[in-house]
């Protein structure tokens, strides 16, 4: 299906209802992310799919350098991000640094409240892979993306003085790009 | 049991009974569950279907409420038979299109299926007739925990089970309700409804699933939120809203009685003149008319029509379920033909 304002896929397919009439739009990426602005007001869809492809924001590609990647199934992060899907259970662990601000974006929270499983299956951290070797200790390298995941929670835990400060960082940085 | 065999027969969530089956035709609770270990559906191959197919296999042999169910490997069916699970709601559209290392397993009555390498490994799916997500999760409790004996699912104790969606991480539960509210349509009441119900993270479909639009007034109402909360506490959730649109349908069907009864009486007999007599008949028209029909009946307009009969049309008039019938294809002419024809005798057979 191809989008209703250019001539790119429609990957976004929204049904409004208006008075009763029934409004359908089938949008690409681009003209979603367009069309993003003014939904916000309407519905929580818009902070939804914010979540999942940063809508609105407009990440710049510097992410690639430091991608994150699950070492059990080789999905990165911007794929997780493209597609709104993990490839596997691990892929939790391996993005778990985005994943609580994401979850709670989705679900106004990030504690589980519900049912155990009659059994607990281990579902190995990726650090605790190999307990016995050292890990290196490399230095932080501040990334545009690695920022926002800072900024966001900044911002959730109201703390908006931290937030400003790397608002600020991120200017610099995309300034520098 | 064949699927041959669900021809003749309607699900037990479609015999119309239970605590509001006036205006409630069914409720439904759906978990998502994944192995811990291996890719999820979307990143495997078709070794890795293969073994998920055969370990949920093994699994369910030992398990009571599975000992009578049938699994299907939809590759083994024809378009027609998929078609026909989906149209039963036993399986979603996803599933049926692209049937390779997809299996689906349907209990007897048609109160469990599980879809098998859906969107995660496994969907499990229970359906009651009438306003009960409080047995339906009852029964769907009891399954998982049998299940989750035997298989290795995927779960943090902080972000609960494990899904190829973030949106159904936690619970991984949706709990959802089918309501008929012809009233609040006429009344023009329904936006508002839909609205609230939006604006409190509960979502609306139509009555064939999602992606679907709202058609004969039917509006299926289900929770979007499945982390942060209890499953119990997700359920009595919906169960409060719902209790609150019964009661807005219930006014408006009183208000249309008193102020507007011969309007009403007039769209309700015609729709149930033109199903009896009507000799070719599209599917949109038919759910119209079988909604009127249907509030006829709530109301007491309509009195010699049984209210698991009207729900079973609605599921028989699809198309896959009008060639299975047949027992052939049949093009557009042919279906809206037959169609009319499976309405005549189930409504003057019932006369």
């Amino acid at each position: 299906m191809k989008c209703d304002k250019c001539a790119k896929k429609a990957t976004v397919h929204l049904t409004e209802i208006i008075d009763g009439k029934v409004i359908e739009m089938h949008l690409c990426e681009d003209c979603a992310r367009e069309q993003g602005q003014g939904m916000e007001q309407q519905f929580g869809l818009a902070d939804l799919l914010a979540g999942l492809t940063d809508f609105g924001k407009h990440v710049p590609e510097v992410a690639s350098k430091t991608a994150m990647q699950c070492p059990s199934c080789g999905l990165t992060y911007e794929d997780f991000r493209k597609f709104g899907r993990f490839g596997c259970a691990q892929c939790y662990l391996a993005f778990k640094p985005h994943l609580k601000v994401l979850l709670k974006k989705i679900h106004g929270s990030s504690n589980h409240l519900g049912k155990k499983p009659a059994n607990q299956v281990m579902i190995q951290p990726v650090a605790e892979a190999a307990p016995d070797q050292p890990q290196p200790v490399v230095p932080e390298v501040e990334t545009v993306e690695t920022l926002r995941v800072k900024l966001q929670e900044a911002i959730e835990r109201e703390d908006f003085e931290s937030a400003a400060r790397i608002r600020d960082h991120i200017h610099e940085l995309e300034k520098r790009n | 049991m064949e699927l041959n065999d669900l021809t003749h027969q309607t699900g037990e969530w479609l015999r119309g009974t239970g605590p509001f089956a006036h205006i409630v035709l069914s409720s439904r609770i759906r978990l998502a569950r994944n192995f811990a270990n291996g890719p999820f559906t979307n990143r495997s191959q078709k070794k890795d279907l293969e073994e998920v197919l055969s370990a949920v296999d093994i699994a369910i042999q030992g398990i009571d409420f599975f000992k009578a169910a049938t699994f299907f490997r939809l590759n083994e069916l024809d378009n027609i038979d998929r078609q026909f699970l989906v149209e039963r709601h036993l399986m979603s559209h996803d599933h049926a299109a692209s049937p390779q290392g997809k299996g689906l397993i349907v209990s007897p009555e048609e109160v469990l299926s599980v879809m098998v390498n859906e969107e995660d490994h496994l969907r499990i799916q229970v359906m009651q007739s009438g306003f009960n997500l409080d047995g339906t999760w009852e029964i769907i409790n009891s399954i998982d925990n049998s299940l989750s004996e035997k298989l290795p699912f995927a779960f943090l104790p902080e972000w609960g089970f494990l899904t190829a969606c973030p949106t159904n991480t936690g619970t991984a539960m949706r709990g959802s309700v089918m309501l008929h509210l012809p009233a609040l349509v006429m009344t023009r009441q329904i936006n508002k409804v839909l609205m609230a119900i939006s604006k409190l993270s509960f979502a609306s479909r139509g009555f064939y699933g999602e992606g679907t639009q709202a058609v004969g007034n039917f509006y299926q109402i289900s929770n979007q939120v499945s982390l942060g909360h209890s499953e119990l506490d997700i359920i009595q959730n919906i169960n409060g809203l719902i209790r609150q649109i019964v009661e807005q349908e219930e006014q408006a069907r009183q208000a249309l009685l008193v102020q507007n009864r011969p309007v009403l009486e007039d769209k309700i007999c015609r729709a149930w003149g033109t199903l009896r007599n009507a000799r070719i008949i599209s599917s949109q028209e038919t759910i119209e008319l079988l909604s009127m029909v249907r509030l006829g009946v709530d109301v007491g307009i309509i009195r010699e029509l049984a209210p698991k009969t009207m729900n079973e049309l609605f599921i028989m008039i699809q198309p896959a379920h009008l060639q299975k019938i047949e027992g052939k294809k049949l093009n557009t002419l042919e279906r809206d033909t037959k169609r009319a024809q499976v309405i005549r005798e189930k409504l003057n057979g019932e006369a």
